[in-house]
């Protein structure tokens, strides 16, 4: 036993593999098989990892979650900011740049009127909760756009990491949200063609809540939902920690 | 696989340093951006590439394991973070996430019903 903890030590990254790599196979499953596929499994991995870190906290009383037992810190390794950087820059190969040029002009106008409208509610939520400093509003209302967004806008601006934490459960709840509202409300709103669906992809940016919901109301609007709610991530990256922040701190 | 990986690394390193350049310039010290240039970088790399010919699936590879990735990363990060103490402001993370998604969907249907009569 002494030699397998001497191991588990000595290997922190291959552990925390090991240990999101279960948790995905344990919440995909309980996706596919209790709800239906309603929720996309790795919502629930997320929010399950958010509940594990507060144990952590509550348990290590330290600043990093669940990384600030022995066991289990190799998870700030594989979810700190180089890896996390790395893999995001890497989503953007599935981006098409033929099929971006096609969504034209709509899944344009979507995506910046999509990051606008999730930033602006997003920072008025955050003020009605008392935040008065702009960092803090920036990486709230960042959250609001996706769980990616926020964190690293917080991490540009160097907001706490109870606010980084905050917002990526802003994204994380934005994306269930999504995911569920979208098939029951897909046939009020007009969302069953696939320009449609391209303007909707990018107004609610979350890749995963769009793909989720969109399958779950039309298997064939997927794709053109995707192309655009990819974009949303970067650009909501780009503009974010630039632009929006610069304007929140001449305001506030 | 490892190319790709290379690929993926300059544009990575690219962005970065572009988005560092743009923070200082802008007087902030941050990384401005750095993530969605690097994006930028890539896409526009990988077109360059595949309209010269170039590009190859093995190319492609190295850098699919990392877009496959991020979610694991994501949950990682997610594990390790202070939750403890942006629990005290919960409702907040409930109410941020759902009430903007509200507003969105009517932004939406508003946007289809113009687009259309136009």
């Amino acid at each position: 036993m002494e030699e397998l903890i001497k191991i588990i030590d000595k290997n922190g990254l291959v552990v925390a593999f090991l240990l999101v790599g279960l948790l995905t196979w344990l919440t995909d499953l309980f996706s596919k098989k209790i709800l239906n596929s309603r929720v996309p499994g790795s919502a629930i991995a997320i929010f399950l990892a958010l509940a594990f870190g507060y144990l952590g906290g509550v348990i290590g009383k330290g600043e990093n979650g669940l990384a600030d037992l022995g066991l289990f810190k190799g998870l700030a390794l594989l979810g700190g900011s180089m890896f996390r950087d790395f893999a995001i820059v890497a989503t953007a190969v599935g981006a098409s740049f033929l099929l971006i040029r096609k969504s034209g002009l709509l899944g344009l106008i979507s995506l910046l009127l999509g990051i606008l409208v999730f930033f602006v509610a997003g920072v008025a939520m955050a003020w009605a909760w008392g935040y008065r400093d702009a960092v803090s509003l920036c990486t709230i209302g960042a959250g609001a756009c996706t769980y990616i967004v926020g964190p690293v806008t917080g991490g540009a601006l160097g907001a706490s990491s109870e606010v980084i934490a905050l917002s990526i459960g802003t994204g994380v709840v934005k994306t269930i949200a999504v995911t569920i509202f979208t098939p029951i409300l897909a046939s009020k709103i007009g969302l069953s063609t696939p320009s449609a669906a391209m303007a909707f992809g990018g107004i609610m940016g979350t890749s995963s809540g769009v793909a989720a919901g969109l399958a779950a109301t039309d298997p064939k609007l997927v794709p053109y939902g995707a192309v655009t709610a990819t974009f949303y991530t970067g650009l909501g990256c780009l503009v974010c920690p630039s632009l929006f922040f610069l304007m929140l701190d001449w305001i506030f | 696989m490892i190319k790709g990986l290379a690929f993926l690394s300059i544009s990575f390193i690219l962005g970065m340093w572009t988005g560092e350049l743009l923070g200082s310039w802008l007087g902030i010290h941050a990384n401005v951006g750095g993530v969605g240039f690097a994006m930028i970088f890539l896409i526009l790399s990988k077109e360059y590439f595949t309209r010269r010919g170039w590009w190859k699936s093995e190319l492609e590879f190295g850098i699919e394991f990392w877009n496959k990735l991020y979610i694991p990363v994501v949950i990682a990060m997610a594990a390790s973070l202070n939750v403890k103490s942006a629990i005290s402001s919960g409702t907040l993370a409930i109410f941020a996430g759902i009430v903007p998604v509200i507003i969105a969907f009517a932004v939406f249907y508003f946007m289809m019903k113009s687009f259309k009569t136009t």
